[in-house]
């Protein structure tokens, strides 16, 4: 598996607000045997993450969702449900995922509720799992990198995103978005910029979870296109004067017309770059029939939007749940440069040749990433 | 004016200032400064604001004028205070023609606005002799002063003041001399008041008893100071709350509702209070109370109809109920429930069995109409078009978006090809103050749009909006402001 495969889902026209173009996805019927929950947490979404035994992980963390394969509809959550660690995962410092919430103790006195559920962390699985590319560090003690990267490896790393209240036009675009009838997700445009997708299995967890793409994370170049961006050009219906236009069936005809044109003159829009990108996904989580996954773009450079994101899928691969982040361009530097740099094994003249560069360049592009601490500094 | 000789600049600025004058008019029915589906309320304010100030400076007698149109509240108050404010820049002449009018439109609206006015007056310091002469005459025309000092103590302490009113002999019902003055500005001074209401104020504050003898909303205060149960103090004060009160209340039991209110006659609420009610119901309690909700609509529709009544010949109507009708949360459900009201008196106006009526979700049960989904506006229009109607009513919000802009394309094709000689009328009624466009949205040039707040106002609206046409002169639209205003001064406010 390494594409998203939307079948089941069908585009249907978008609504445009100043800057900000949502595109509804609708499903013929909802995926059977899975619902989505949102579970809030006090603390006005700070909150920290044990990521195994002595990792933290300090995020902005909303809210979660509460995956119920159960078959039996609404349920409280199971608190404390943990993210089972993937066995054949050995990185080198690679933590196991346990995720807990320890500014929630409380909540595991409640009693835990038996049953298929599982509570994970949107987004924050995704980035997560970006901000952990390749955590250790080097592997080897080759001579260019510092005392501090061999013991530590990149910790700490940080990433910066925007939360959607400050994605201007993008909470007014929500709120007077008319959801259609089985919507059970949305293509947000920035811009008419790719930047963010959301799927659920069912359209009535689409209408509670709707108000919530407020509360999620966007990526820096989201947040500059739909400041600085003009507004989108919106479809306008225009009906030429034409001979068949005397009776009421001819304008029927002709509206009819319009409307098919509206509809496709958003196929194009469709994603493109989220559907043909080959992606790494890693399994986070099986439950029943369904599988939770996070995944990771190829950081290639060609320009083209990079997203990373979680997924649920069920048997045949086909999305039940999906949500996604754009990563801003330094974003994808930053992933391109670790992917090469660990590719190579961490030596800086085979890197440098694998990249076309020579090392003092290297170096600098390594610094110029934010990575500068990593590197032994050489005399002359 | 212009007359049917003058051409040229004079006729186009004649045109121009018909067409402020119904831009005015569009707004001042419904824009309320609150928040709309849309647009916040601080922009919806300061489009008002430029709004009033211009018409004010550039059009003053239609200003006035507007008075006697089927204007809100909100704008009916913010109209007079304009005009006292800037009392100068009136003619003799005009300030007695306003002075009628503002009289005949306080005596209209609700005492609460009416204190609220003159608390803004107060704050603006607008203290001329007109000013003075119109609170006396509207407190002097209140039935009864001691309940107005209970009920709206603040208000009429304010009014009194302003206005150096002498407070002996005020109303018909009035208390013993100095009562009232004892009341509102030396409280404590006399052990005991003569008149029943005052001394039951004087008493609520340590006797149980003596709060239900109050009016209900200050009733409120006290049994809550009291600490009493609400329920309790709910069921006992039914009585003597007005019937807003008791539609209010009764929603809050935590039983849900009665299914026939208490004390309350569906039958004789205005139309769209009544739809709003019904709207404010969940759809099962609709579906339950049916025949009763419906059979209250009906009478309510026929009354509002009255003489025009089956004299619509065939009608279609297209209503909106699309998420974006469920308004916003200080107008909740205020576009839905003019829809609503709409369909009803349509069918009351329409020739008996000649009525179609089109929802955006194709929806066939009106009763149990929730706001949900698009708005494929365009499609409806050919649907509704295809019945051959007499008259086309359209009720929307002006936001077409599946696709954008079908409708109006729709209609000035129809307009253009099909039907020319306009064998069908077609308006467009639009609940929604759009703050950007100073008026409200239309969806085509080539159909009248008129503003609309409650849908008993239809049949006006729709004379109104002819001349939005650009068909009938500027001469006639004053000549009609001019009719509306002397019948409504002569009926001193009623309808």
């Amino acid at each position: 598996m390494n594409r998203l495969e939307l079948t089941g889902l069908a585009v249907r026209p978008s609504q445009v607000w100043g800057g900000i173009r949502l595109v509804p996805l609708v499903r013929e019927r909802p995926v059977e045997g899975l619902r989505l929950h949102r579970e809030v947490y006090a603390g006005g979404g700070t909150g920290a993450v044990r990521v195994g035994a002595r990792t933290h992980d300090t995020s902005y963390i909303p809210h979660g969702f509460v995956a119920d394969w159960s078959g039996e509809g609404a349920a409280g959550a199971a608190y404390g449900t943990q993210l089972g660690a993937d066995d054949g995962r050995s990185r080198p410092g690679g933590p196991a995922r346990v995720l807990r919430l320890p500014r929630h103790r409380h909540h595991r006195l409640a009693e835990r509720q038996a049953g298929d559920r599982l509570r994970f962390l949107p987004l924050h699985l995704a980035l997560e799992g970006y901000l952990a590319l390749h955590f250790g560090g080097p592997s080897t003690a080759w001579e260019e990198w510092s005392r501090q990267a061999l013991r530590d490896g990149l910790s700490p790393r940080a990433e910066d995103a925007y939360l959607g209240r400050s994605v201007r036009g993008l909470g007014d675009a929500l709120r007077a978005f008319e959801i259609h009838p089985g919507q059970c997700g949305v293509l947000v445009y920035a811009a008419d910029a790719l930047a963010a997708a959301f799927v659920v299995p069912h359209p009535d967890d689409y209408r509670l979870l709707h108000p919530t793409l407020v509360e999620d994370l966007f990526g820096e170049l989201v947040h500059q296109y739909a400041m600085y961006g003009a507004p989108v050009p919106e479809f306008g219906a225009r009906i030429a004067d034409g001979p068949g236009l005397r009776t009421v069936a001819g304008l029927r005809a002709a509206a009819r017309e319009q409307e098919r044109a509206w509809a496709e003159a958003h196929d194009t829009l469709f994603a493109r770059e989220l559907l043909d990108t080959s992606y790494g996904f890693e399994r986070v989580y099986r439950m029943g029939g369904f599988t939770l996954w996070r995944f990771l773009p190829p950081f290639v450079r060609d320009g083209t939007g990079q997203h990373i994101g979680e997924t649920v899928t069920d048997h045949k691969g086909r999305v039940a749940y999906l949500k996604t982040f754009r990563l801003s361009e330094a974003q994808i530097r930053r992933g391109y440069l670790l992917r090469r740099l660990a590719d190579a094994d961490w030596r800086l003249p085979v890197a440098a040749r694998a990249l076309g560069t020579g090392e003092t360049e290297l170096r600098r592009r390594i610094s110029g990433a934010g990575f500068a601490h990593l590197l032994r500094h050489r005399e002359g | 004016m212009t007359t049917g000789t003058t051409t040229g600049a004079e006729g186009r600025a004649g045109l121009v200032a018909a067409e402020d004058v119904l831009l005015f008019v569009n707004a001042a029915i419904t824009a309320t400064g609150q928040r709309e589906f849309r647009t916040q309320a601080y922009r919806q304010r300061l489009s008002l604001d430029f709004l009033h100030a211009y018409v004010r400076v550039n059009y003053r007698r239609v200003y006035a004028t507007s008075l006697a149109l089927d204007i809100n509240d909100h704008n009916a108050a913010r109209i007079v205070r304009g005009l006292l404010e800037h009392a100068a820049d009136a003619s003799v002449e005009e300030r007695r023609a306003e002075g009628a009018l503002i009289a005949a439109r306080l005596a209209k609206l609700p005492p609460q606005r009416v204190y609220r006015l003159f608390r803004e007056l107060r704050a603006a310091r607008v203290n001329n002799r007109r000013t003075r002469a119109i609170m006396r005459d509207w407190l002097a025309a209140r039935p009864d002063a001691a309940h107005d000092a209970v009920k709206y103590r603040a208000g009429l302490k304010t009014a009194v003041r302003h206005a150096h009113l002498r407070l002996d002999g005020l109303g018909t019902g009035a208390a013993p001399d100095g009562e009232l003055g004892a009341f509102l500005f030396r409280p404590g001074s006399l052990p005991r008041y003569a008149h029943r209401l005052l001394d039951a104020w004087r008493r609520a504050h340590y006797e149980q008893g003596a709060v239900g003898e109050l009016p209900f909303t200050v009733a409120e205060g006290f049994a809550a100071r009291h600490g009493m149960k609400r329920e309790a103090f709910v069921e006992r004060m039914v009585p003597r709350m007005t019937r807003l009160e008791r539609l209010r209340t009764q929603g809050e039991r935590a039983d849900g509702p009665p299914d026939p209110p208490a004390g309350v006659d569906l039958t004789v609420m205005p139309l769209t209070r009544l739809a709003l009610y019904v709207l404010s119901l969940g759809r099962q309690a609709r579906a339950r109370r049916r025949e009763e909700l419906t059979g209250a609509l009906r009478a309510a529709a026929r009354r509002a109809a009255g003489p025009h009544a089956g004299s619509w010949g065939r009608v279609a109507a297209v209503l909106d109920d699309s998420y974006s009708s469920s308004g916003s949360g200080e107008k909740r459900r205020r576009p839905l429930a003019v829809a609503l009201a709409c369909h009803f008196l349509l069918e009351a106006l329409a020739a008996p069995g000649a009525y179609t009526p089109l929802w955006t979700t194709g929806t066939s049960d009106p009763l149990l109409v929730v706001p949900w989904g698009p708005t494929p506006l365009g499609t409806r229009v050919v649907d509704a078009l295809e019945h051959g109607p007499d008259r086309l009513v359209i009720v929307s919000d002006g936001w077409d978006n599946a696709p954008p802009g079908l409708a109006g394309e729709v209609l000035r094709v129809w307009r253009a090809r099909i039907d020319p000689d306009r064998r069908t009328a077609v308006v467009h009624v639009n609940p929604v103050y759009d703050a950007d466009g100073f008026d409200v949205r239309r969806l085509s040039a080539s159909v009248p749009t008129a503003g609309i707040r409650d849908a008993e106002d239809l049949p006006a609206l729709v004379e109104i909006a002819r001349f939005s046409e650009g068909r009938t002169g500027s001469a006639e639209l004053y000549a009609y402001l001019d009719r509306r205003a002397a019948r409504f001064t002569e009926t001193g406010g009623a309808r």
